[in-house]
């Protein structure tokens, strides 16, 4: 019997006035998975790309091959840095609330990805972050201040006013600037690992995008080019299920897995639990560790949940079911470390507690300095030359003109 | 009559087209469930369902080379791009591939698309979602390019856009969604139903392409001006008690010379008002055609007021942003001039 086409529109398993319904997630046994040696086949491993990594179980012992067996200090530092970012994040979302600032993206959710990440990298790695990222940064050390001074755009705004908030870029911290242009960033964290590469260092790249991104063709030129060159780089998709209000079967997660895209490619890909410190550690590592060897690029898919709404402009309510995170499978990151801590015996729930008020105070402490420095409203303000700055290395003629003209013009309407 | 903002209109349009032409959908990324982030498109997909509004996958390019398809193969699509800054993905198959079908097949395939976007600053949003590209649109043969300033003309002129066999690009002027914008950021928001044209007719009527119209009549200059800078531009005139003819073009491509070349005849003066940058923008081809069309009854060299030729930056927006001001001393200027 044959059967006509129809167009088929990918099924979101739950809108508001719904029950949350995350069945489609497949989840492995915390340990089950192997860890295979880094210079393994791509063809030999591809069963990583559908299975999940995960290391913390649900009494919360950490298990299998891929138990990256971190030290006190090394958790401590991990959960601090996760809690800073979540902090960091609380304190911006209500500055943008009162109007202190005119936009913000939180992470909620989603801190283990980048802190492991970046705990797991070399300072010298070349990281390529989107905007929801943010945990990079902190847990490279940069001080909030800096942050958000840019997020102000104040008189000491990195960006020097150039950018909405969250743009941020660190230089000196090897974290390249973030894109409001989604996808953008693979390709040149393939770039720079290529000439990594060409000029014989031994420095890997790594990149973050949402799934939504990977619908973009700067995701597949990413691809492409990282297994044609076997670039030291590490793709990471961050798949926190949503999309703005599109559910992620519209960037193509409906069959198959982010990770498994990669096989197809000729790339090495592990899926992971992203909410799992541990295992989001443990995979960075082993990526790196290939592409540092000179095995070539991996794939991460981050399986997670976002948490908070897409941006300060958004209203999820209207689009997904409000009690939706609760019902998320993978726990919260923050909440998975601290309890393997405690029942490793390092840690304790007033060790915890006592942790979040020092951070809180901290972030506090962080926010006033960073308006001592200006405010959308209050000076010191950035100098208003600096609108015409950086457009070129050297300012051509016609815009010192614009500038002047910009100046004369106040000049002449002062007093109106 | 019913008064309208412009995402009402845009909706209102897109609803009657919708309705009247089975052959009519809709693309693009959160415009189906979620009604679009800025919910030009809400309700249409609970009213004509998942296949004639569809929710795209996060790919600008995938996005205007399926419509391309889906047009030649009869449908009549609306592709909406989420922010103008967002279209360069997409644009590799509006230049090459959308523009030219039509040429290159001696008509045997011509692709009837819309593609809506919201364009333009003075919403803070930085240069991601600032941007007025379309001086890169103007630039292409085979295109026509729209900005309506009002909601009335947004829904006349975006229903005419639809039924266009031509491909279309439909300029949103962001900030006047809500309301129009005279260019002071200080003053209280008005909405739309302060206004004239925000009474727009529940049922279908076109606005035709290719139309300028005269907003303002006026004796001493002419100020060639759309999207939010007519209202800039009006509110600038005011200011200075000039005389001006203010001048919608609406379409941007083909453009009414007609009425252009009429206006300057009359007032023998004139000032070019865009938000894009003035480098190679949209104003030089304006004041090149007055240059060609009516230089003998020119009285003084054309002024244009444009954005400055940096990226669109996220402080400083009022000195970047064209306000009244610089339109003022323009007109102002253009008018001193013997
Ligand atoms: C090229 C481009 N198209 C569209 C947008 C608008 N936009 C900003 S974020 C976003 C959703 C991205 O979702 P995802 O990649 O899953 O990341 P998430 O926000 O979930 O972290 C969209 C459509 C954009 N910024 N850039």
């Amino acid at each position: 019997m044959s059967r006509k086409p129809t167009l088929h529109v990918p099924h979101t398993p739950a809108r508001p006035g719904e029950d949350p319904d995350f069945s489609y997630v497949q989840i492995s046994e915390a340990g089950a998975v192997e860890r295979p040696e880094i210079n393994t086949r791509v063809r030999d491993m591809v069963h990583l790309s559908e299975d999940m990594v995960r290391v913390l179980d649900e009494q919360h012992k950490g298990n299998g091959p891929w138990n990256p067996h971190l030290d006190e200090h090394d958790l401590q530092v991990g959960l601090r840095h996760m809690l800073l970012t979540r902090l960091f994040d609380e304190r911006m979302v209500r500055m943008q609330r009162q109007g202190r600032i005119s936009f913000y993206m939180q992470s909620l959710g989603e801190e283990a990805i980048s802190v492991a990440a970046a705990q797991a990298l070399a300072p010298s790695d070349m990281l390529f972050p989107h905007y929801r990222t943010q945990g990079l940064q902190i847990a490279r050390g940069r001080n909030p201040v800096d942050l958000m001074c840019q997020c102000l755009s104040n008189s000491r705004d990195m960006c020097k006013g150039r950018q909405m908030p969250i743009m941020y870029h660190w230089a000196r911290g090897n974290i390249f600037s973030v894109s409001g242009n989604l996808t953008v960033q693979y390709p040149h964290a393939v770039g720079w690992a290529m000439a990594a590469a060409i000029k014989g260092e031994d420095d890997v790249a790594a990149a973050w995008i949402g799934e939504g991104s990977t619908a973009e063709a700067d995701f597949h030129h990413a691809m492409t080019f990282a297994a044609v060159y076997q670039a030291p780089v590490i793709l990471n998709v961050i798949n926190n299920q949503w999309a703005i209000s599109t559910f992620q079967g519209f960037a193509g997660g409906e069959r198959r897995t982010f990770a498994a895209r990669g096989p197809g490619y000729g790339i090495a890909s592990i899926r992971v639990d992203g909410n799992d410190f541990l295992a989001v550690y443990a995979v960075t590592r082993w990526a790196a560790e290939r592409a540092r060897r000179g095995h070539g690029p991996t794939l991460i898919e981050h399986v997670t949940y976002r948490v908070g709404a897409h941006s300060t402009s958004d209203d999820p309510s209207r689009y997904r079911p409000r009690d939706e995170a609760k019902a998320w499978p993978l726990g919260d990151p923050v909440e998975r470390l601290k309890q393997h801590m405690i029942v490793e015996g390092m840690w304790s729930d007033e060790r915890h507690d006592k942790l979040i008020d020092e951070l809180r105070d901290y972030v506090t402490e962080c926010w006033e300095e960073a308006c001592s420095y200006g405010t959308m409203t209050e000076g010191p303000f950035l100098d208003r030359n600096e609108l015409f700055e950086d457009v070129y290395k050297d300012m051509p003629k016609h815009l010192i003109e614009q500038r002047e003209r910009l100046r004369a013009l106040d000049a002449d309407w002062d007093g109106e | 009559m019913p008064q309208m903002n412009m995402i009402q209109a845009l909706n209102s349009a897109q609803d009657i087209m919708l309705g009247r032409d089975p052959h009519v959908v809709i693309i693009g990324e959160d415009i189906g469930y979620f009604g679009g982030v800025f919910r030009t498109t809400d309700g249409l997909q609970r009213k004509y369902g998942e296949h004639r509004v569809i929710d795209a996958p996060i790919a600008e390019g995938g996005i205007i080379g399926a419509v391309i398809g889906m047009a030649v193969n009869g449908l009549r699509p609306i592709a909406e791009i989420q922010f103008a800054d967002y279209i360069y993905p997409g644009f590799d198959q509006i230049a090459s591939q959308l523009a030219r079908i039509r040429y290159r097949t001696a008509g045997d395939f011509f692709t009837p698309v819309t593609i809506r976007t919201p364009c333009g600053g003075g919403i803070r949003g930085g240069q991601t979602h600032s941007q007025s590209p379309e001086g890169l649109f103007t630039h292409v043969s085979g295109l026509k390019v729209i900005m309506p300033s009002n909601p009335y003309d947004a829904k006349g002129l975006l229903i005419s856009a639809i039924e266009d066999d031509d491909p279309v690009i439909f300029f949103e002027p962001k900030r006047i969604y809500n309301g129009p914008f005279d260019g002071d950021p200080d003053k209280p928001a008005v909405p739309w139903s302060t206004h004239e044209k925000g009474e727009v007719p529940e049922e279908y009527y076109t606005v035709p392409i290719g139309r300028a119209e005269v907003v303002e009549e006026g004796e001493d200059l002419t100020v060639l001006c759309y999207g939010t800078m007519v209202h800039v531009a009006q509110a600038a005139a005011r200011r200075v008690e000039a005389d001006a003819e203010i001048v919608d073009l609406r379409t941007l491509a083909p453009l009414d010379v007609d009425t252009i070349r009429k206006s300057v005849e009359k007032t023998g003066r004139c000032v070019v008002v865009h938000e894009a940058t003035r480098f190679s923008g949209y104003g030089a081809e304006l004041t090149a055609t007055v240059q060609e069309e009516c230089f003998y009854h020119l009285e003084a060299p054309i002024e244009r007021v444009c954005g400055w030729d940096t990226p669109y930056p996220h402080a400083f927006e009022w000195d970047y942003f064209p306000g009244q001001k610089r339109v003022a001393a323009a007109i102002e200027k253009v008018l001193e001039a013997e």
